[in-house]
């Protein structure tokens, strides 16, 4: 949908999804063609590519929550990673990204996951629970044992360098 | 959407205004979207949608002007847009910066700044000069614009040109050159006033940038305690989405695993220091090999400066260039050097890193400040020795004037007046030159230093390195030298110093501040490439402080000690006689005076004797200080009522959730007990014989609900109201 409007306006972002799978993105999108890249392909983008988290942004923006991405989600994406995209358009899509299970909430096994991709598991066990209890026990407001939206805005937003 | 898809001609008045409305609605929404989570899909249907009907509602004698004004609109709209890219364009290094950046940790984005700091300055007096360079008299017209005639054969060698002499001291670089006329040219320009306000006008513009930065970071930083999501933030924010380079992110991830180590030790740790007298008495040597590192760079600074009096007494020519330029490069290379000494000093300290880089950039602060102190105390002997000489030189121009008419005047007679050439008039020693050109060649040799240690201590390093490691015994890489790192906090420190000696100098040679411009540009692109190519980045990654304001604070009190020479200099020597704008004046600051006689009406100036009376001034400045404290009290008060509803809140939420529990677990006991006290409850399910759990006959009539057991977890949380089971009085049951 609204081709001409998204390209005109980002051709080079279009030039990137195309170098993605050029036999498959056409590079006019007057038919309004519904091409999904999948979630492989946009992983392994270099600036996706170090990322520990790439597939859960990939499959945050993607419609079917599987990481497949249409040229719109593409955009999307990369205008919410940006550096000047506002401070809690952020921390709602972080928020997206780290809850692993889905369910709006992020509960202990997220937080566990999240640690164990920053540190690729050179973590004990032991540790990978103290840093987790700490964790809750800082941000949790509610005593629920789990982060909702507003625990983890309340949180970010005191961060001092949350930029990216 | 919400009005049909027929065409807005045919609708009727006020379904126009209904669809006017919902478009103006949409276009307030469009001007939010940026920060809504929407997909993309969903935005353009609202862009989509202003687009259709505005041009509709344009349609149509009496909707011209609406549609003027839309048109309009969009264009104001679309200029905004490209302005705002052309600025991002324009900003220099921008796709320099993000390279290096994608490399390194962002700590670069604090050189960017601070180059935007120095630029403008430098475009102040730039100004200045150029008005002079327009307006004035040219050169060679004047005594002070000419080189003397004993110097003239060797103004334009290469030596002494290097050291700012000859030609370079008498052009628009130093104080001496300008004209001290009131008014020059056809638009009578104020020489002299230009000058000092745009001397005084830099300072304190430049004080007012650093502290509205200094309010800017601190209200980013939202004021409160920095320490209470330690665990959180090291988990959500300390992965940075911008590395693209696989060797940076293997270095973030030991970082990051690292700084958690770090901060579980400290956790579990109940530090039971055995040794703590042993720490105390560590720690305090190392002060005092500090200390004594400090007072003996002092001394050997002052040492070197009164040698190179002496060596200028019996004239420069005589000596060496080492000899000549020592006391700049003995500045250099202790700046070098004794960074390095206090490093392997506080190996003694073992403290935590972030301390120690604390007390590291501290000492680094002390040793720069006091060879710079020194230096301007040396220089300070020097204006006197100088002012001296000038005192001789004033005599012996009357008698040198007397001996050009050579004894044909009498005692009151006038002759006509005899033409001498500029060069041939004898000059005093400016010592206000002499400071400028103390204070370039001080850049110059700090320049030169930095440039050949980039070029010595990193490219040729890394060469050695790289092409040594084959035939050596162990591996260059990994241990000794291996490749330089690139110390950021190192790096902005020596801006912030350098930057302290442009506002010093900055008063009495005007071109200090453009030449740091080019000295800055030739040093970004030199730094951008030795970055690139033969640095590696830091194995530990940690800030100074929590916020940028370490480093402003600390550019603050540069500012304020660097311009406290330059304004005593001003304020208690008399200027030069025959030289600069001030001279003949008795203070420089005069001209001022002079300006408010002369140039605006009688009353100004009588307001201005009153306005400056000290017994108005020490009273208001008192003033001052009182709002000072008092507006600190209150902060203090704000900040600690803050902390206290923060953990008020926290302490409530948690209370009502516990009660929000309590009641639910209560309810749903009371459902429980009467749906199964109830008869009707109790047959039915022994009718049915559906239910899972066969309950016994005598269950039918249990006992009150307060010995019942709430039979599990509550599925979910969501509380099913209780069904319409009325609870049946005991006294029916049989």
């Amino acid at each position: 949908m609204f081709p001409d409007l998204l390209l005109s306006v980002c051709p080079r972002l279009h030039g990137r999804f195309h170098e993605l799978a050029p036999h498959l993105v056409p590079l006019d999108y007057t038919n309004q063609p519904d091409i999904r890249l999948p979630l492989a392909l946009i992983v392994s983008m270099p600036e996706l590519k170090e990322n520990p988290f790439r597939n859960r942004i990939v499959e945050v923006f993607s419609e079917d929550g599987q990481g497949n991405l249409s040229f719109n989600d593409f955009v999307d994406m990369f205008s919410a990673l940006c550096e000047t995209a506002p401070r809690e358009l952020k921390t709602i899509y972080a928020f997206k990204i780290y809850d692993f299970n889905v369910d709006n909430f992020l509960c202990k096994e997220d937080l566990e996951k999240t640690l164990n991709r920053l540190t690729k598991g050179e973590l004990t066990p032991e540790e990978v629970n103290l840093v987790c209890s700490k964790a809750m026990e800082e941000a949790d407001l509610d005593g629920d044992s789990k982060l909702s939206f507003s625990d983890f805005e309340n949180m970010i937003s005191k961060a001092p360098d949350f930029l990216r | 959407e919400k009005v049909g898809e027929e065409k807005p001609e045919v609708l009727s008045p006020e379904e126009l205004e209904k669809l006017k409305e919902e478009v103006d609605e949409r276009k307030k929404l469009i001007s939010t979207l940026r920060g809504k989570p929407w997909p993309m899909r969903k935005k353009l249907e609202s862009h989509e949608f202003v687009e259709k009907y505005e041009g509709a509602l344009g349609k149509g004698k009496s909707r011209k002007l609406y549609a003027y004004k839309v048109m309009m609109l969009k264009k104001w709209m679309k200029f905004q847009r490209d302005f705002e890219n052309f600025k991002t364009a324009c900003v220099p290094w921008e796709m320099k910066i993000k390279e290096i950046e994608s490399k390194y940790v962002s700590y670069l984005f604090l050189l960017y700044p601070c180059t935007v700091l120095l630029v403008l300055p430098g475009c102040l007096l730039f100004f200045n000069l150029a008005e002079k360079a327009l307006m004035g008299r040219p050169y060679g017209s004047m005594p002070r614009k000419t080189v003397p005639r004993a110097d003239e054969a060797n103004a334009m060698d290469f030596a002494v040109l290097w050291d700012f002499g000859g030609y370079a001291q008498y052009s628009v670089l130093f104080y001496g050159y300008y004209n001290s006329q009131r008014a020059i040219g056809w638009l009578k320009f104020r020489m002299p006033l230009s000058y000092f306000l745009v001397g005084v006008g830099t300072v304190a513009y430049s004080y007012m940038v650093v502290i509205r930065t200094m309010a800017r970071n601190a209200n980013e930083d939202g004021g409160g305690d920095n320490n209470s999501f330690n665990f959180s933030w090291k988990m959500f924010t300390s992965w940075d989405y911008l590395i693209g380079n696989p060797e940076t992110a293997d270095n973030k991830f030991a970082s990051i695993t690292t700084s958690f180590k770090e901060a579980i030790l400290e956790e579990q740790e109940s530090r039971k220091d055995d040794n703590i007298h042993l720490t105390r008495f560590l720690r305090v040597l190392a002060n005092f090999l500090v200390l004594c590192c400090l007072a003996g760079s002092g001394y050997l600074i002052y040492f070197v400066v009164r040698r190179s009096q002496k060596f200028a007494l019996e004239g420069l020519e005589s000596h060496s260039w080492w000899e000549r330029n020592e006391v700049n490069m003995v500045m250099s290379l202790l700046g070098m050097f004794c960074p390095m000494l206090f490093d392997v000093i506080s190996a003694l300290e073992n403290y935590h890193p972030r301390i120690a880089l604390q007390w590291q950039l501290g000492r680094i602060f002390a040793l720069f400040l006091g060879n710079l102190y020194t230096f301007i105390i040396a220089l300070m002997d020097e204006i006197n020795l100088k002012r001296e000489e000038e005192e001789v030189l004033k005599l012996n121009m009357t008698i040198w004037e007397a001996s050009l008419y050579n004894g044909t005047l009498g005692v009151n007679s006038t002759a006509p007046p005899i033409t001498v050439h500029p060069a041939d008039i004898p000059r005093g020693p400016c010592w206000e030159t002499m400071v400028g050109q103390e204070f370039v060649r001080l850049i110059v040799s700090d320049t030169m230093t930095t440039y050949i240690t980039l070029l010595i201590g990193d490219f040729l390093r890394a060469v050695l390195v790289r092409f040594l490691n084959y035939c050596w015994c162990w591996d260059l890489e990994a241990g000794f030298p291996s490749y330089s790192e690139f110390d950021v906090s190192g790096n902005v420190l020596g801006l912030i110093f350098n930057q302290g000696m442009i506002w010093m100098g900055a008063f009495y040679a005007p071109c200090l501040p453009a030449l740091n411009v080019l000295r800055l540009h030739v040093s970004m692109y030199l730094q951008c490439w030795a970055v690139m190519c033969c640095n590696v980045p830091q194995e530990r990654v940690f800030k100074a402080s929590g916020s940028n304001n370490f480093y402003m604070a600390m550019l603050l009190v540069i500012l304020f000690l660097s311009t406290l020479p330059a304004i005593y200099t001003i304020v208690t020597i008399p200027p030069s006689f025959d030289c600069g704008p001030f001279s003949g004046k008795s203070r420089m600051f005069d001209v001022i005076q002079e300006t408010l006689e002369s140039d605006f009406p009688a009353w100004f100036g009588k307001v201005f004797s009153y306005a400056s009376n000290p017994g108005l001034v020490l009273p208001f400045l008192l003033l001052m200080v009182l709002a000072i404290y008092y507006l600190q009290s209150t902060s203090k008060s704000y900040k600690q009522a803050n902390l206290e509803l923060k953990k008020k809140l926290q302490t409530v939420s948690r209370t009502i959730n516990k009660v929000l529990t309590l009641i639910q677990h209560l309810l749903y006991s009371l459902f429980m007990s009467s749906y199964l006290s109830s008869p009707l409850g109790g047959e039915h399910r022994a009718h049915q014989g559906k239910s899972n759990h066969q309950i016994p006959p005598s269950a039918t009539s249990p006992p009150a609900p307060r010995g019942h057991r709430i039979p599990g977890p509550l599925p979910g949380n969501q509380w099913q109201p209780a069904p319409s089971v009325q609870r049946v009085p005991n006294s029916q049951r049989h």
